[in-house]
């Protein structure tokens, strides 16, 4: 299956990755592609499989639910390409 | 005496241990060499003076008695790492600056059993690449060049940085991350061993995710002993990773007997892949002599989806990492695109922070987890991977491991294989099935091509045999008798 660029200015816009008409025209060829090669999973009969996500046997653990980190909120700031007064900017959302 | 950066860890642990020299003499030997060889861009950022620190603390540790299991040894940390106050990048742009305030737990544990730390070495732009060409602070050259030309090649990727950081004598060993094949493909390019473990024997805390469910930690190292000695620092259950496995870490040192009498080793038939280059498949044979000359029995085993494996993966990981980089929004870490509009800040933040393959990557992954091809897509990746798992389980049962070559080529130049993603990808085609299926896998260099540069073999094994995995990998290093050395290393010892 090929894309078109309608399709693929939607994927951009779903992954929030503004994209120019030329960068557009670039990418489509190239996503067409990789998708054309992982369609070939179509051909393997897959009746009565289960979808595989956890790949080795453990099963993951429950912590207890209580507080076991915090009280350093300046560590947690302190990459923020903007902060005020101990609070992240970003810019105004409602109007 | 032999030169420091010569030694390899367990012979530098001795001679830390006899006063032959000490751990800040060692960390200054590799410091120059890093110094010398700076042209490799192995390193996004070096720390020097945070090894020369360690390093004292090291020698006082030592002299009171209290050296850890590494004390003193100086590594390179894959930059996609947390180490706290030290810049982690992923080798991406929207990291740039990035400084963590937390310590990974594999960084953390190296450190704990006295560990010196060189820097932070460079690699594809979040683990992304089998070339080590996707990063934003550019390509790291391999040490090795083909005979008599002096054509720049890639250390494959994407712990590009490490493996040649390794290779050409600048650290003692180095950890890396393999997603698909990111630590066995480089070190074959490179001429050293790498081993990826179980998925789940080495925590993920810390560590700049890609495809959560593939990512894991290992180590490289210029022999098997050293990687074995690395891994045993690394591994062990935290509770900061719900994944990582509750179970005891086998002194994997004590794996190294030699004796592979009655094991039975698998030689899988779907890795005769066409087109598979002569010298490629004549050192496989070589491989399987050797193990049989050892008292190993082989036989041939089917894994029959091994096919669909790349075409798997090329959906389940960049689902993964779709998911896993919407984080990088410009808000709490990272580059920030100055724009008044919240949309447009966050997708100009993504557009300008983001490389291409990495891009595609994402695209490709939002697209198969969008509505109306969720199923077709990932649910039916998801589906293939059991079936290649269970080939493997099956072929289990009547082998303890499995010999393969590692790459369907030696390191290729710096720029080909660029023209198209499939040819790039094709690279990881004998890596990706154990990664999709979580199992160990070490890379051993076992010969030269015909231009003179290295190629590896790779052993796999059953989920948490690593032990079996070293084992049979030491009985392969021990009869490839593998002693060439990059032609970087043998000018500076010129």
């Amino acid at each position: 299956m090929s894309l078109d660029k309608e399709s693929v200015k939607k994927v951009a816009s779903l992954a929030r990755i503004r994209m120019s008409d030329e960068e557009l025209e670039r990418m489509m060829p190239q996503l067409s592609k990789i998708i054309g090669f992982v369609e070939q999973l179509a051909e393997v009969n897959t009746d009565n499989v289960e979808p595989l996500a956890n790949v080795v046997d453990i099963t993951p653990e429950l912590r207890k639910d209580v507080v076991n980190d915090g009280d350093c909120a300046d560590k947690v700031l302190k990459n923020a390409p903007e902060e005020i007064q101990g609070y992240f900017v970003v810019p105004k959302v409602v109007e | 005496m032999s030169k420091l950066t010569d030694l390899t860890i367990a012979s530098a642990l001795t001679g830390l241990e006899n006063k032959d020299f000490t751990a800040v003499e060692l960390a200054q030997a590799h410091i120059d060499a890093m110094a010398e060889q700076s042209n490799l861009n192995a390193f996004i950022t070096e720390t020097p003076d945070i090894a020369l620190k360690q390093a004292e603390a090291s020698d006082k540790r030592r002299a009171s008695g209290d050296a850890g299991a590494l004390d003193g040894i100086p590594l390179a940390i894959k930059d996609l790492f947390c180490t706290n106050g030290v810049q982690t990048t992923a080798g991406s742009h929207i990291l740039e600056g990035f400084i963590p305030q937390y310590e990974s737990t594999v960084t953390q544990k190296l450190f704990d059993d006295g560990a010196v730390m060189l820097g932070k070495t460079n690699l594809d732009e979040f683990a992304m690449g089998s070339s080590n060409t996707t990063s934003y602070y550019g390509n790291v050259i391999n040490p090795w060049k083909r005979d008599g030309d002096d054509t720049d090649l890639t250390p494959g990727g994407s712990s590009g940085g490490s493996a040649a950081a390794v290779a050409a004598k600048i650290c003692m060993g180095a950890t890396g991350t393999d997603t698909g094949g990111s630590i066995r493909q480089p070190a074959s390019f490179c001429g050293i061993t790498g081993i990826k473990p179980t998925y789940g024997r080495c925590s993920r805390w810390g560590t700049v995710a890609f495809a959560s469910s593939l990512d894991q930690a290992g180590t490289f190292a210029r022999t098997v002993e050293d990687n074995a000695l690395l891994l045993r620092s690394m591994s062990g259950h935290d509770p900061k990773d719900s994944t990582s496995a509750n179970k005891d870490v086998p002194d994997f040192l004590a794996a190294l007997t030699g004796d592979i009498k009655g094991k039975v080793i698998g030689i899988p038939k779907e890795y005769r892949v066409d087109g598979m280059p002569e010298e490629i498949s004549a050192l496989w044979q070589r491989g399987i002599k050797w193990l049989e000359s050892a008292g190993a029995t082989t036989i041939e085993v089917s894994l029959p989806h091994t096919h669909y494996a790349l075409a798997t993966y090329y959906v389940i990981a960049p689902a993964e990492a779709s998911s896993n980089l919407a984080r990088y929004d410009g808000v709490r870490f990272g580059h920030r695109a100055k724009e008044d509009d919240l949309t447009d800040m966050y997708e100009i933040t993504r557009a300008e922070g983001f490389g291409d393959e990495v891009k595609r990557r994402i695209m490709i992954g939002t697209y198969a987890l969008s509505s109306g091809y969720y199923d077709a897509y990932y649910i039916k990746a998801q589906k293939v991977r059991r079936l290649i798992s269970q080939d493997f389980l099956s072929a289990f049962e009547k082998c303890d491991a499995l010999l393969t070559p590692t790459a369907p080529s030696a390191a290729f130049a710096i720029g080909e294989n660029e023209d198209d993603p499939i040819k790039m990808y094709l690279n990881d085609v004998f890596t990706v099935p154990a990664s999709l299926a979580g199992l160990p896998g070490i890379s051993i260099p076992a010969g030269v091509d015909s231009q003179g540069l290295p190629l590896g073999l790779q052993v796999i094994g059953r989920p948490w045999d690593e032990e079996t995995v070293l084992k049979v990998a030491g009985v392969v290093e021990n009869l490839a008798q593998f002693t060439y050395v990059p032609q970087t290393v043998k000018k500076a010892a010129a």
